[in-house]
Parts: C-alpha cells; structure tokens; sequence
C-alpha cells in the first residue's frame, strides 16, 4: 500500500517538478475530457500545447500575449507573497489603459518622443491609483483587499464601457462604441522592423529580472516575503506590515496599470469593450505556475501563451470552443495546487512495522 | 393602483435578494466550519448551467434546480479535496473554484446561449395571489420560501443543536475540536458541500428563474456579493436577511432607473451600484466592528493540521 | 487517601512492552507499567522523554507500533479518544481542549459523547462543582477566565463521564503554588473515590507530595519505577536526567550598576479580542543583574514583551529608557539599533521564520546592529559567517546556516535564536520562557550564556512561568498579575509563598507604591 510521508524540509526538485506534473495531468485530463465529449482530444491537445510551440510564425503571437501577463503575474506574485490578496488586477490593468487613453487623446494632435513615456507613465499611475483604494481600505479598516480588489474590476469595466459609448466615442467612428486610433507616437514601436513583437515584451523580461533582484538581494524584498510567511516575526523584526501592503499593492496595480497601457498601445491601438480579455485573472495562475518567483512566471506567462494562440488554434482545426480554452487554463490551475502537496508529501510503500527480535 | 406598483417592486426585490441569499447562507455554515470558500462565484455558475441544462433537456425546471445543487456539490467537493484532503491554501484554490467555474459554464452553456426555457412559476395557484397585498405573500415561486425557511433552519441549527455546537467548535478552534476527538475534516468537508449546494442551487436561481435564458457569466459576480454579505452579517443568518434584501433593493433600484429611462444617470453608472455599495457597506461595517467584538470565526481559513 | 488501593484487584490499567516510533525518532520503547485502581501515579520524565506520546497512546490519540494495553484486566484495543472515553479514561491535556468564544456549558457539552439537554447538564455539572467545592460559573465565555478555571472545564468534562482512569498532562505547569494545593485536593479526593489517576510532571517536589507510585521514563524508555514517598528528591532527578544535576557557575558575588534599562507607568491597551492592558508597569534593570518576571500564563507577559521590544508603541517616549534615552516610540529596528535586543516566547513565526534558512533568520533581528544589510542590500557573505559562527558558539546541531529553521527541534532552534541575539553584545536582553520545551542540556547551556552576558555588564530581564528558574537565575524577582507588576525584590530570601501570593493578584504593598489614579 502506498501512503504519505511527511518530509522533514520541502523538496527543491518538487517545487521545480510539480507545475511540469501539473501542465502534464492537465493535457492527460483534456485528452480525455475532451475525447469524452465527443472532440478529437489528442488532436485537441495537441493543437493548444504543441502546435504554437513548433510553428515559428506563432512566436511573435506568444511574446505579444506573455508580456502582459508577465507584468500582471509579477506584481500579484509579489503582493501574494506578502499575503494581500489583490485578485482585483484587471480593474488596474483597465485603469491603466483608459489613464494611458486619456493621455493619448490630449495629446492626439502633437508629435515627440516624449508622447508614450507619458502614456505609460499615466498608465503606471492610474493603475496604482486604483489599487490604492483596496490598499486604503485594508490598511486602515482591515477591509478584505480581496473582495474590494475584485468589486472596483466591475466597476472599471462599466466605467470602460461608459467612456467608449460617450464621451471618448470616436466621432468618425461610424457610431461604434470605441475611442480614435492612436496616432504613430502613441504606438509602441517593434522591436524590429516588420515584427508583431513590440518593446513591451522585453521590457516585461527586464521587469521580471529587476523583481528577481529586489525579492532576494534586498531588505526591501525581504520584507515582502517575512510579512507574508510570518506577521508576527516581521513586527518582531521591525518591519511594518502596513507599508508593505501599500507598497505590493501600489507596485501590482502600477504593473497592472502598465501592462493595459502597453496592449491599448501595442495590439489594440485603441479603447474598445473588447478591451478586457481577463488577463488580469489569467495572470493569477501565471503566478502561481511560476511559484510566485519572478523568472518561474516568466516560462508561467510563456505557458498561458500558449494555450492563448493554441486555443485560438483548436477553434479552427477541431472546432474547439473558445471557452475550452478556460477550462484548461482553470485545470491547469487546479492540478498545480494539487500537485504542490508534493513539495511537502512523497508518497512511500507502506511499511510493516518491523519486528525487533526479542 | 399604486398598492400593485409597491407590491411589484417587492417582488422584483425578492427575487433579485433570493440567489444571494442562498448563496451567503450556504457560505455561512461553510465559514462557521473554519473554511473560507472563495470559490462561490463559480460554484453558483457551475449551478447555473447545470440547471439550464438539465431544465431545457428535460423540460423540468424542479430536475434542473436538483441538477445545479448536485453541481454546486460536485464543485464544492473539488475544493474540499485540495484544500481539506492536500492542504492546498483556501485562498488560492477558491480562486482557482471561481475560473474553473466561469470556464466550464461558458463552456457547457455555449451550446445554449439564446435558448429559453419555461421559468420557475409562483408556488401557489394564481387566484391565491389575485390581490396585490395577498401576491406579497403567496405570490413568490418555490425557492423564495425555501431561502427564508433555510434562514430559519440555519439559525437554530448552529444556535440550538448539537451538530450546530460542533460545526460552530470546529471552526473556532480545530486543535481542541480534534483533541477531543472530533472529525475536523469530515466536519469541514460536510459544511463545504453545504455551501455548494446552496450556491449551486442560487445559481440556478438566476438561469431558471429571473432570466430564464443562457448567456454567459450569468451570475455577474454575484458570488463575491454573497461572500461580502456573510462580513456584513457578522456571520449570523438572521442579519443576512437583512442585507441580502437590502442588496435587492440596490438591485431593484438600478432595474426601475434603467426601466424609468432616467437620462441623467448613465446606464453604465447604474450597472456600478451594486459593486460599489458593496465595497460602501463593508467599509461602513468595519468602522461600526471598530469598537471591539470579534464576529468571525477563529479559525477562518486556517489550514487544518496547522502546516 | 481515606483507604488504601486495593492489592488483590486487577490493574486499572497495564502497559506491556510498548513501542512506538516516529520518522527519526524512537519516543517509546519497550515501556511496561501498570496503575492500580485508587492509585496517583507519577510518570516522570523530562521534555523530549516520550511521556506525552505515551499518554496519547493510552488515551487512543495515537496507536502503538507494538505492546500490549490492558483495562481492568482484559486486554484493549484503544483506537479513538472516543474509545478511551468509553472504557471510562478521561485526560487533561496540558494545552487544553477548549473554545474561547464558547461559553463553559457549551465547552463541556462539546466534552461529552452524548446529547444531554442543557437543563439536565447544568444540573449534572452543579453537582460535580458543590462536590468537590470547585467554583465556576457555567455561562461565562471561557475567555474571561483565569488559567486555574480554564482547567477546572477539562476537569467537569472528565468527572462528567465518572472516569475509573484520569489522565493529567503536566497540569501545574501554569498554576500559582495556591491553585497547585487546591487542584492536589481535588486530586486526592477524586482517587479517594476509587478513580486511578496517572499524574505526568518533570516536577519532583510536586510528585512527592502527590503520588504513591512513580515510573521514571528517560530518552523513550522505562528506567525506574519507585515510590516517590521514600526515594530522594536527588536520586530521582539523577535518573530522570540520566547524569549528576549540574549547578549554574555564576561569578561569585554579582556586581550591580546603572539602571540600563527603565520603565516607567507603561500604560497599553490589550490587543482585542482576548488581550491583556499593561497598567502602570514600572521597573529597572541594573547593569549585571538578572531580573526575572514571574506570573501565571496569559497576565501580560507576551504583552509586556512585543511593548518592550517596540513591536507595539508605548504612548509617552519617557516610558522606556535605555541607558536613560527615552526610546517608548521608537520602533523596533531604532530600539534594536540602540541596543535593545528581545527575544519572546514562541520560537516558530515570532522569533523566528519556520520557512526561511538559519541565515535569512539572521536577517530578521541581526541587521541592525551588524553591517549585513547596509544602503538596503542583503550581502550574504557577512550574513553567512555570522550564522555560522552562532551555530558553532551555540553548539546548534544542524547541518548549516542554509538549513530551514523549522528543521531544527525546539532546543536547537532556542539555542540559535539565543545565540543570534546574544552574539550581537546588547546593552539589554529581554528573554521570555528562556528553556520552554527545551531538554536539560541545551536549558543548562541557555541558562549559563545568560549569566555569562550579565557578567560583561549587560542588563537581562528574564520573563518565565517557570518559578524554579526563576529562583535559579534571577537577582532580583517580581511578578506580573493582571497587567500589574510588584514591586521587583531580591531573591535570597524570598518565600514561595509570598511569590505565590503575587501571583495569584493579592498585591500587598504594590499597590501602595503605585500613584492614585491607577
């Protein structure tokens, strides 16, 4: 018989090993759920997870995808070390976009390199501002960042859908609801000419880089991760809960806030409702696929890319719905909760106790 | 004339309160075990699809409001698994309940998006329900009761009865409660499919009864409005009365402004109240808790063996 | 003891040969015993010597690798405290079962295995109560009870289910020296009614006093069973230990200075929804004094220390003085800095990190006052050699500074924690429970750095339930009650009893000394 063993320190192996478990139950499940109901599950499966992996032409599609994602995932990664729940990242990221908007439509008629800093530094700032409504509210009420965090993405979304119907409703858009392109230098430049890949995805690498850096290598960073593993011994240690919750929460909604600024500007190149795509709840499993450790959420985000473009792929080769590609990425989630009992659990034979000879 | 105005608000109000209070009840005894179950919002939708399914197939709304229980269950059992069973953390794998539940919704429901059904009829024979003032009283549908009867039970079982006394020590303190010799997980995995079957069966509230049709994200976050609510309540059935028909009022407001076709406000303006009266009443709660008192249980999402 | 056991009768209860191992550790090995009914008998034995895996072997909690239990003469198979209740065992643990919120009626309803209506049950609990003249109100919540009323619950919850066998799980560890008397005469009446009782304590005074029988338990094994009433106190403790006791070497007479540390009418709200108010706490530690706190659990001591150590603010900056800086509203990194250093009772989340290496732990507290973290950056290779040199200084057993601090047992990681602050030279230390949980060779070793600190001129204030060290340690002793403290006396002598008194709130002249408005 097999059962559970406690091991007397986390594995290091597991902690690498099990998301890769986790991505492996997930395309058997899919298989077999998929198969079920009546779709070609191998070929499903294999369109979502392979397909955009050996098509080079896909490439570009996963870099523009992971980008956001990676920024969202890093500055909820950070928060949920530090225990603050912000789940609340798609009200930052549409936040973002329509501060980073407001800025490009003042400035639609002028020209200057300096135009897309300031979108983005808008961007930063209303995604920040958001998150500090959530941030003031816990830190001085004690009110659940969770749910205030997820209530104002309802109500930015409405007040998305408010500005595209009315007041920034493109007058020469034939009456559908969405703002004016942005002009040449409101839009992110490639990073080489003819490349779908624009500047933000490399930028979303830096971030990660410069995230890996302060979480390990400084006080600060190690703030975040005492506050969160141990309230009491971070007080103990002269460390202020309070500022870390304001400091993750303002860095997750600025990082949020970006990441919508650079997609408005990037692969939108305007406001429409399509605008939330729910990256900010996708971001949530990229942070846990990469174990809330910056460089892992860079292969997380990698990951979620690619059920994104093979998601899209699925829908025309085995006539998948999209909706399937939620339920993978929810799967997916769910056998990485799992499977993370590995870490601390191995599963051994069943030992007899042994008799000692009298 | 206007009696039948009033009496007609009342209904609408009734109805928009009913899901979430089935919904935060069933999170009450969840939580009154020690397990935050974040994951409402999906079981409610795993309910609401399931029992749209299940009506449309069969042409019977009562198999679909047993079909969206089970599902509410079902879903619920998911997380009992991770997070009683392997010590997942509660947080992360409600979350994880609620994007699997918006996923398979969306996906079992794409076949049904525009597809009507019959909806949930009043319980009791029109003429019973012939004059206004007597339409407030027999005048609802089946689950409106219940929700009120389940009210009721919910608050002489945790106050009166022996099981009730456990559940409430489990969740106060799961160390003693195992010390004694109680079955701390059985216990929380009882309160956890309670708590499914009643989002589940709110969840199919909204799909068989107040919008007797299948679109998308039907729930429309309705889920994390319950969860709010059970705060509100002070975790206690009788003030989660209350505030989920308090919620309806919202509800209803925005619906007779939208109907009303107030100018002045925009429409999106309105479709906001709800989620920011949310966030208005929790913070008003927490400026009223200030002054001491503890309402939550003890042991609220702490993992059992302590990690 | 109205009449003496009954020698023909079958054990109450026998234990043959029983094991029972735990990954990497053997607890119980081959332990044979038996109790007769009527009986008090001691199991004693130090922490770590598997005294409490055996009694949760007999009250079902765990099951035993091999061996042999018997009841009343028939062999038993108990495989649930439920089980064990319905052979007619009851226990006390030494953590108590029970439920803050909850009233006292609904805490020993929970204690039993059938419903019975809340009438009849307060019926049934009075009687127990007049009986044994205990008092206890059933309505109140169990958190506005003192420590002694919080074990009179398990107690009722026991007696409720007329136990022929009870268990008590170290259960003075937390009295005053009256509740100790009162709860022995509760004891004594109970096996006078027939009920055996198995008594576990490291206490040796208390055993003579109490029991007629004792097994002696060392390293997971039996190593003698003898009657407490004839063997010496001093053999006893040699068996139990397993080496000749060891005295603390103190420098011979204790030079006294300064006041290094100073507090004056510290006022601090308790932490809602259980926590105690600091009133009016005033005191001084002299430069190579050992001062101890002594009080039973939950008076304000945790309090006392995160006020200290400037996890919560004092309101006047006056109220705590380092070397007469006022420092009440610097934060705990400033009072760190300036010398403080503190290190509270509960190792695992407070003074440490379970999940984080010997050497982030460093971090926690030793950035302060050493160049680890200098300009905001961590440098590891400083931080590294000073974990390495606490682990070598303080004979930590582990395999190194990248070792996870939750690995450690509890004397290695107090040793670390220890080691950690006292490495750091502070003008001040604030220790609370110095050696809970700790075996006798790492206390021994905990206890001797503490003096040797005091001997370089540094003021200790030691905070400790335990009244022995205290005894042991301290120049100087006072005692906190209710978020009071007396008035500090020094320890030579000084009677148990007036300690006793202390702590169980009857004042004297402290309250004398302190100004009217309190």
């Amino acid at each position: 018989m097999l059962e559970w063993r406690r091991r007397r320190e986390p594995s290091k192996a597991m902690l690498y090993l099990s998301p890769l478990i986790a991505i492996g139950l997930t395309m058997l499940t899919g298989m077999l759920v998929f198969g079920a109901i009546g779709y070609d599950g191998l070929r499903a499966v294999t369109a979502i997870f392979i397909t955009p992996l050996i098509e080079p032409q896909r490439w570009a599609d996963l870099g523009v995808k992971a980008a956001p994602l990676i920024m969202i995932a890093l500055g909820l990664a950070i928060g949920f070390r530090a225990n603050v729940w912000n789940i609340g990242a798609e009200g930052q990221y549409v936040m973002g976009a329509i501060a980073g908007t407001g800025v490009a439509l003042l400035t639609h008629d002028m020209t200057g390199w300096w135009i897309l800093p300031a979108m983005a530094l808008a961007g930063i700032l209303g995604g920040a501002a958001y998150a500090a409504v959530p941030a003031l509210l816990k830190v001085r009420l004690q009110v659940s960042e969770i749910l205030t965090s997820l209530m104002l993405t309802y109500v930015a979304v409405q007040f998305l859908y408010y500005l595209v119907r009315g007041p920034w409703k493109d007058p020469d858009g034939f009456n559908f609801p969405q703002t004016k392109m942005f002009s040449g230098s409101q839009t992110l430049p490639a990073v080489a000419e003819g490349s779908l890949v624009h500047v933000g995805v490399p930028l979303a690498i830096l971030l990660a880089l410069i995230a890996w850096f302060v979480l390990s290598k400084t006080v600060a960073g190690y703030a975040v991760r005492v506050v969160g593993r141990a309230p009491a011994a971070a007080r103990h240690g002269g460390f202020d809960a309070n500022r870390v919750t304001w400091a993750v929460l303002l860095t997750g909604g600025g990082l949020a806030g970006l990441a919508g600024l650079l997609e408005a500007a990037g692969p939108f190149g305007q406001l429409t409702p399509q605008f939330p795509v729910g990256y900010g709840f996708t971001a949530i499993i990229v942070a846990f696929l990469g174990r809330l450790s910056p460089v892992g959420i860079v292969f997380g985000a990698l990951v979620l890319a690619v059920t994104y473009v093979g998601g899209e792929i699925a829908q025309s080769t085995v006539r998948l719905p999209s909706a399937a590609t939620g339920m993978f990425q929810a799967l997916l989630l769910f056998f990485l909760l799992a499977t993370d009992v590995l870490v601390r659990w191995r599963l051994a034979w069943k030992a007899r106790p042994a008799k000692v000879a009298p | 004339m206007t009696a039948a105005i009033l009496v007609s608000i009342f209904m609408t109000l009734a109805a928009a309160a009913t899901p979430i209070l089935l919904a935060a009840l069933g999170e009450l005894v969840t939580e009154k075990a020690g397990v935050l179950n974040l994951g409402v919002e999906g079981m409610m939708l795993c309910g609401a699809v399931a029992g749209f399914a299940v009506a449309y197939s069969t042409g019977s709304v009562a198999l679909g409001l047993i079909a969206a229980t089970l599902a509410g269950v079902a879903a619920a059992m998911i997380f009992a698994l991770l997070t009683l069973g392997l010590g997942s953390n509660q947080v992360a794998t409600g979350l994880a309940l609620t994007i699997f539940g918006i996923g398979a919704s969306s996906l079992i429901g794409a076949g049904f998006v525009g597809r009507t059904i019959t909806r949930l009829g009043p319980l009791f024979p029109a003429d019973y329900a012939a004059h206004p003032w007597l339409r407030l009283v027999f005048g609802h549908d089946a689950i409106v009761y219940l929700s009120l009867a389940l009210v009721l039970a919910v608050g002489l079982f945790l106050r009166r009865t022996r099981a009730g006394l456990i559940l409430r020590a489990v969740g106060e303190n799961a160390d003693s409660a195992h010390a004694i010799g109680y079955r701390v997980l059985a216990i929380r995995t009882a309160a956890t499919a309670f708590g499914g079957a009643l989002a589940g069966l709110g969840g199919a509230y909204f799909s068989l009864a107040l919008t007797p049709m299948w679109a998308d994200r039907l729930t429309a976050g309705r889920g994390w409005i319950a969860l709010a609510l059970v705060v509100f309540a002070a975790w206690k059935p009788g003030r989660l009365l209350i505030g989920a028909y308090l919620f309806g009022a919202v509800a209803t407001f925005e619906l007779q402004a939208k109907a009303a076709g107030w100018s002045f406000v925009a429409p999106e303006v309105l479709a906001m109240t709800p989620y920011l009266a949310t966030i208005v009443v929790l913070t008003m709660m927490s400026l009223g808790r200030r002054t001491g008192g503890r309402d939550a249980p003890a042991c609220l999402g702490k993992p059992f063996p302590a990690q | 003891m109205t009449q003496p056991p009954d020698q023909t009768a079958p054990s109450r209860l026998a234990l043959a040969h029983v094991s029972k191992s735990f990954p990497g550790v053997k607890a119980n090995q081959d332990i044979s015993l038996s109790v007769r009914p009527g009986e008090i008998h001691a199991l004693l034995g130090e922490n770590g010597a598997g005294k409490s895996t055996l009694v949760k072997i007999i009250y079902g909690v765990q099951r035993a690798d091999e061996g042999q239990i018997s009841f009343d003469g028939r062999p038993v198979e108990i495989a649930s405290p439920k089980a064990a209740r319905k052979l007619g065992i009851g226990m006390v643990f030494q953590h108590f079962s029970l439920f803050d919120g909850m009233t006292v009626l609904e805490n020993i309803a929970l204690g039993l295995d059938e419903t019975v209506p809340p009438e009849e049950l307060k019926a049934r609990i009075k009687a127990i109560l007049d009986s044994y003249s205990l008092p206890l109100d059933p309505d109140r919540e169990v958190h506005t009870l003192s420590v002694g009323e919080r074990q009179r619950i398990e107690i009722v919850r026991c007696l409720l289910q007329k136990p022929k066998l009870l268990i008590m799980d170290e259960p003075t560890s937390v009295l005053t020296p009256q509740e100790v008397e009162r709860l022995f005469e509760t004891l004594r009446q109970i096996a006078a009614e027939g009920c055996s009782i198995l008594y576990i304590s490291h206490k040796l005074h208390e055993i003579k006093a109490l029991c007629e029988a004792a097994t002696i338990l060392r390293a997971g094994r039996v190593v003698a069973a003898c009657d407490p009433r004839i063997e010496t106190t001093q053999r006893m403790a040699e068996l139990m230990i397993g080496a000749e006791l060891k005295y603390l070497q103190r420098p011979a007479a204790s030079k006294q200075g300064a006041a290094r540390l100073s507090v004056e009418r510290l006022d601090m709200p308790g932490e809602p929804p259980f926590g105690t108010s600091l009133k009016g706490i005033s005191f001084s530690a002299q430069a190579g004094e050992i001062l101890g706190i002594a009080g039973v659990a939950g008076n304000g001591q945790a309090e006392l220390l995160t006020a200290l150590s400037g996890e919560h603010l004092a309101g006047r900056a006056d109220a705590i003085k380092l070397d007469g800086r006022p420092i009440g509203r610097s934060d705990a990194g400033a009072r760190r800095a300036a010398g403080l250093a503190c290190v509270p009772e509960e190792r695992n989340g407070h003074a440490a990190v379970p999940e984080f290496t010997l050497a982030e732990n460093v971090v926690l507290t030793a950035r302060h006052r050493l160049p680890l973290a200098p300009s905001g950056l961590i440098r590891q290779g400083p931080v590294e050699r000073y974990a390495g040199d606490v682990i070598a200084r303080f004979d930590v057993r582990t395999t190194g500074s990248s070792a996870l601090a939750g690995s450690l047992s509890g004397g290695n990681l107090q040793k670390f924690i220890m080691g950690r602050e006292i490495g750091q030279r502070p003008d001040v230390l604030v220790v609370a429970q110095p050696t809970w949980g700790v075996d006798a060779g790492a206390a021994a070793a905990i206890r001797q750095a503490l003096v040797d600190l005091a001997a370089q001129g540094s003021a200790i204030v030691v905070i400790s339930q335990d009244l022995d060290e205290l005894l042991e340690l301290s120049d100087r002793l006072c005692v906190i009650n209710e978020g009071r403290l007396s008035q500090a006396r020094p320890v030579a002598g000084l009677k148990l009893e007036e300690i006793g008194l202390l702590m169980g709130g009857v004042h004297g002249e402290s309250h004398v000394a302190e100004p009217a408005h309190a």
